[in-house]
């Protein structure tokens, strides 16, 4: 298989794999199993693209054109390869988990569930792919309207109002800013194509650049820069399966990955670092970072406060973005890749809590990790990883984007990265702690009531489904502390 | 062949003449059959002006052989050759969907009529963008309005209020022909022709004259009437909510677009060249009423209960865009107007159908009674969910293709506020559809109904507006190619 159709394979495989989880919807076996092969499929092919692209190929392949000079094109580059390994690859622990939380739950219409999901997937590998930023606009939207149902799924009205929030903030930044920027660039520069060095040097005055960079940042609504941060929030009515997509496989990710290829490839970092253009977005950014992360201590909704923390490091992403050097956004596109695998470990523990105990409170989860320690163990890696501290992934990214702030000489934004990562701490530590070392209030009536006998010790997890998953993305924040030399050398490129 | 040769006129003589013949037609069958020919006849005669328009350059055709500017031309160009084949197109793919409409919502024994009231709009709105004679255009444009005024009446077995609102159409569309024929009166007493080429070459030479001007403010707000522009929209609503579905959808899609045709060719081809007045109408009066139109329109649909008047008050803001493009007076934004005429016609076109497609089974196409309709008719529900999309821009179908010219317009005169604006009408667009999404599809159905999918007869014209919004939103270079040379041809003859 040549490189192009592996590309086109991409797109056209989840698509295919959509059909067919239709055509197999009575059949909830066949139709898991249809998702479970294409998944697996997915990523076999996204793998065979890696090495490639680690030599430095860079094969591309345009399909159409839609208006005069406007075409839907594609073309790897190591960030969009780095983008579509970790969405691709998460998605097949997502299904795993999607067939255990959602057989456990008994959750209705489960075909559209499976069907969107594959269509998500599509349209995050157009967006790792895309070739120009008209391409990455076109998937970008067709993102927003196939998750779209996914959040509304339980169809209730607390669903319908988050879905509608959901909705009415990513589209209304995309359309409303980012379709703006998008055709500001187009006028100014005449092209759209992601060029390393970037398109605008000398095409638009420096004066209006910090308006151009501020219609693409808070157009990127699922990179959630506060104010445009509420739709995370909001979506936490979805199943979990679904956070879990949101946060860390395909829409969250897909926002800050724009981010990037903006500023590398549309702006360029050597313009940004001459005009300053991004300066206002430094500030700004470590506001969502420490903002967000205030109001995460303040939830007691353990899937709220898992989204309130989600902004938060996607400010650190933006901010990386913001510093606009080397390292900062070596550091940033690292953060993708290992914040991916941290975040996506929490929701699934969180979700596995819910499938065993249905509890959503983490004021009720005491006690709980000797009942579920597998799940609070999962929980307890994955925390550490976000915090940063070693052997876990986070630490690397965090690393190289206070690296990043140092190299500016911007102390204050060093300070920015190192109170979060304490913050991080405060909020997400308690859990597992609550969860290992405070007797559970069952226990506590238990002993108060002295004559009845000593608690149950059992360990009462959720379905296999549900446990194994988090346990292999825990893992994952493990290894990849390990490899993620090798994530640098994918990334280097994009910066030299 | 010497056919060929006549085909600018026969385009509109052919339905004028099959009129009165679908009349004689008893047959409810045999005059919808009838005037199907009759409308594929056109469309196919359309395609082929615009393709021979495109290939060798504008087409023109001097009636009984006198010579313009003493006889009556026909000229073909590109603008209005799109134009055409836009109300063609529309009306062939109505009409298989009109069948069955009417057979539900129009008294058998007034089917012929009907569909001779329906052959004689067609002619007329052929006629007004056909004709290259200033007087002649007013002939055509009561021949349209006459007939639409019966068209809309005819919705009278479903709702009494069609008369009214047809009576309302009535008086109103008779004001806004007063005032073009005074308009034209005036042109000719300042010029003393009626060929617009004519009157292009003599209105530049006499410059400011006060008649002109003032002949050219009668025109502008006599069509402005016509194409409802905010404020002077006032019949539309009820018209269209009230009218049988087929003929909404028809009238929706092709009868404003004709109207937006004629302002753009009196504003450019005639006015454009050395009239200083044009630039203060254009910039001073139709701009803010545009602007208010979008926004008028969009937040009226967003508290409609009958989902007809929703998007009828959605097209009084998307008509808004169209006069926005013009504003501007550049090539994008004649671009930007010229294609959504077209991709609007899709748009609305398919949106309507699909209310008529719930219409049919449902009997009502209030918001309330819709719940859950999406499990009960999905494929009708599709066709809505897809150009509904459409019209609110989302990439890959038509509507995005409109949105991008007209914010490309505005950004090349660095227009920051007009651009905000744009974008923020466009997004109430987001509200008003999302409303209907919800109910159709996150709400359950109301028990004990039992509804079937649309037959598909009128399921399949639906569909193929439906494809034509993906097909030319994805594959836009055909759209684009005309609408390029249609403004500048709009234009060159300014210059």
């Amino acid at each position: 298989m040549s490189m192009e159709t592996a590309l086109l394979a991409t797109l056209f495989l989840p698509l295919a794999g959509m059909v067919l989880i239709w055509l197999t919807g009575n059949s909830p076996n066949l139709r898991e199993g249809v998702t479970l092969v294409t998944a697996v499929a997915l990523f076999a092919i996204v793998l065979s693209l890696l090495d490639a692209v680690m030599a430095g190929a860079s094969p591309g392949l345009t399909l159409l054109e839609v208006m005069p000079g406007l075409e839907l094109a594609f073309k790897i580059e190591p960030l969009g390869m780095l983008f579509a390994c970790i969405a691709s690859g998460l998605w097949i622990i997502n299904s795993l988990y999607s067939i255990g939380y959602m057989r456990g739950n008994g959750e209705k219409k489960q075909t559209r569930f499976y069907m969107c999901f594959t269509l998500a997937i599509s349209s995050a590998m157009g967006i790792a792919f895309a070739g120009n930023m008209f391409t990455l606009f076109i998937f970008y939207e067709v993102l927003t309207l196939s998750t779209y149902p996914l959040v509304a799924h339980k169809e209730t009205e607390e669903a319908k109002r988050g879905a509608r929030i959901y909705l009415g903030i990513l589209i209304g930044t995309s359309i409303g800013l980012q379709l703006a920027a998008v055709i500001w660039t187009w006028i100014a520069a005449g092209t759209l194509d992601f060029t390393k060095g970037g398109i605008l040097a000398d095409q638009i005055e420096p004066v209006l650049l910090p308006f151009l960079l501020a219609l693409y940042m808070f157009g990127i609504g699922k990179a959630a820069l506060m104010p445009f941060h509420r739709w995370l929030p909001a979506a936490m009515v979805a199943p979990t399966p679904v956070s879990a997509l949101l946060h860390a496989v395909a829409v969250v990710k897909a926002g800050v990955f724009t981010v990037l290829k903006v500023v590398v490839y549309i702006f360029g970092i050597d313009l940004l670092t001459q005009t300053g253009a991004a300066h206002w977005l430094i500030w700004v950014a470590s506001f969502t970072v420490l903002a967000a992360s205030l109001v995460a201590m303040t939830k007691d909704n353990l899937k709220a406060r898992l989204a309130y923390s989600t902004i938060s490091q996607l400010g650190y992403i933006v901010l990386g973005a913001a510093l606009a050097n080397h390292y900062a956004i070596l550091g940033g596109a690292l953060h993708i890749a290992t914040h991916a695998f941290g975040k996506i470990t929490l929701f699934m523990c969180a979700g596995a809590i819910y499938v065993a105990t249905h509890k959503t409170e983490i004021s009720d989860m005491q006690g709980l990790g000797r009942v579920m320690p597998f799940t609070f163990g999962a929980f307890c890696i994955g925390a550490l990883s976000i915090i940063g501290l070693p052997p876990f992934a986070g630490t690397w990214s965090k690393w190289y984007l206070a690296l990043g702030a140092a190299e500016t000489g911007m102390i204050v934004v060093v300070a920015v990265y190192m109170v979060s990562s304490l913050l991080n701490i405060a909020y997400l530590m308690p859990i597992v702690a609550r969860g290992f070392f405070r007797p559970s209030p069952a226990l506590a009536t238990a002993s108060a009531g002295a004559a009845v006998a000593p608690a149950k010790g059992g360990i009462q997890e959720a379905p296999f489904f549900c446990v194994l998953p988090p346990c292999l993305t825990a893992a994952g924040c493990l290894v990849l502390f390990f490899y993620a030399d090798a994530i640098i050398a994918l990334l280097r490129p994009i910066v030299e | 062949m010497i056919a060929v040769d006549h085909l600018p006129v026969l385009q509109v003589v052919g339905p004028l003449i099959a009129a009165p013949i679908c009349s004689l037609l008893r047959a409810r069958n045999l005059a919808w059959f009838f005037t199907l020919l009759v409308s594929i006849g056109a469309f196919l005669c359309s395609i082929y002006l615009l393709n021979t328009v495109l290939e060798t350059g504008p087409i023109s055709y001097a009636i009984g052989g006198w010579a313009a500017p003493l006889g009556i031309e026909y000229r073909v160009d590109a603008s209005n050759g799109f134009v055409l084949l836009i109300i063609s197109g529309i009306s062939s793919v109505v009409l298989p969907f009109a069948k069955r409409s009417f057979e539900l919502e129009v008294p058998e024994n007034q089917h012929s009529l009907l569909y001779t009231a329906y052959i004689l709009c067609l002619t007329g709105l052929l006629g007004i963008t056909a004709t290259a004679d200033a007087f002649n255009v007013f002939v055509f444009l009561e021949v349209s309005s006459l007939s639409t005024y019966v068209l809309v009446a005819a919705g009278a077995k479903q709702d009494r209020r069609a008369l009214t609102a047809a009576y309302n159409y009535l008086i109103l569309g008779t004001i806004g022909a007063t005032f073009f024929v005074i308009g034209v009166g005036l042109l000719y007493m300042a010029t003393g022709t009626l060929n617009m080429a004519d009157l292009a070459a003599r209105v530049g030479p006499i410059g400011g004259s006060r008649t002109l001007d003032v002949g050219f403010a009668f025109i502008v707000i006599g069509l402005a009437l016509k194409l409802a522009l905010f404020p002077l929209h006032n019949w539309l609503p009820n018209a269209y909510t009230y009218a049988p579905s087929a003929v909404t959808a028809f009238l929706a899609a092709t009868a404003t677009k004709a109207a937006v045709y004629l302002l753009l060719r009196f504003c450019f081809t005639i006015f454009g060249s050395g009239s200083g007045f044009l630039a203060p109408m254009v910039g001073l009066v139709c701009m803010p009423l545009a602007l208010a139109g979008m926004f008028a329109g969009s937040l009226a649909a967003i508290y409609q209960y009958n989902l007809k008047r929703m998007l009828a008050y959605s097209s009084v803001a998307q008509i808004g865009y169209m006069v926005l493009g013009i504003s501007f007076l550049s090539i994008t934004g004649l671009m930007a107007t010229t294609l959504h005429l077209f991709n609007h016609a899709l748009m609305k076109g398919a949106l309507f159908m699909a209310l008529g497609c719930v219409f049919f089974r449902v009997r009502s196409v209030n918001i309330n009674d819709l719940s859950g309709i999406a499990r009960q008719m999905p494929w009708t529900m599709a066709a809505f969910v897809i150009s509904g999309l459409s019209l609110i821009g989302v990439p890959l179908t038509v509507g995005f293709i409109s949105k991008w010219y007209l914010i490309s317009a505005a950004l090349e005169q660095e227009a920051w506020v007009l651009i905000a604006l744009i974008l923020a009408s466009s997004l109430l667009a987001v509200i008003y559809i999302w409303r209907v999404i919800e109910v159709a599809y996150l709400k359950d159905p109301i028990p004990g109904r039992t509804v079937t999918e649309a037959p598909l007869s009128m399921l399949l014209p639906t569909w193929a507006l439906v494809i034509a919004n993906i097909y030319f939103g994805v594959d836009a270079s055909l759209t684009t190619r005309v609408a390029r040379m249609a403004a500048e041809g709009l234009v060159g003859v300014a210059q």
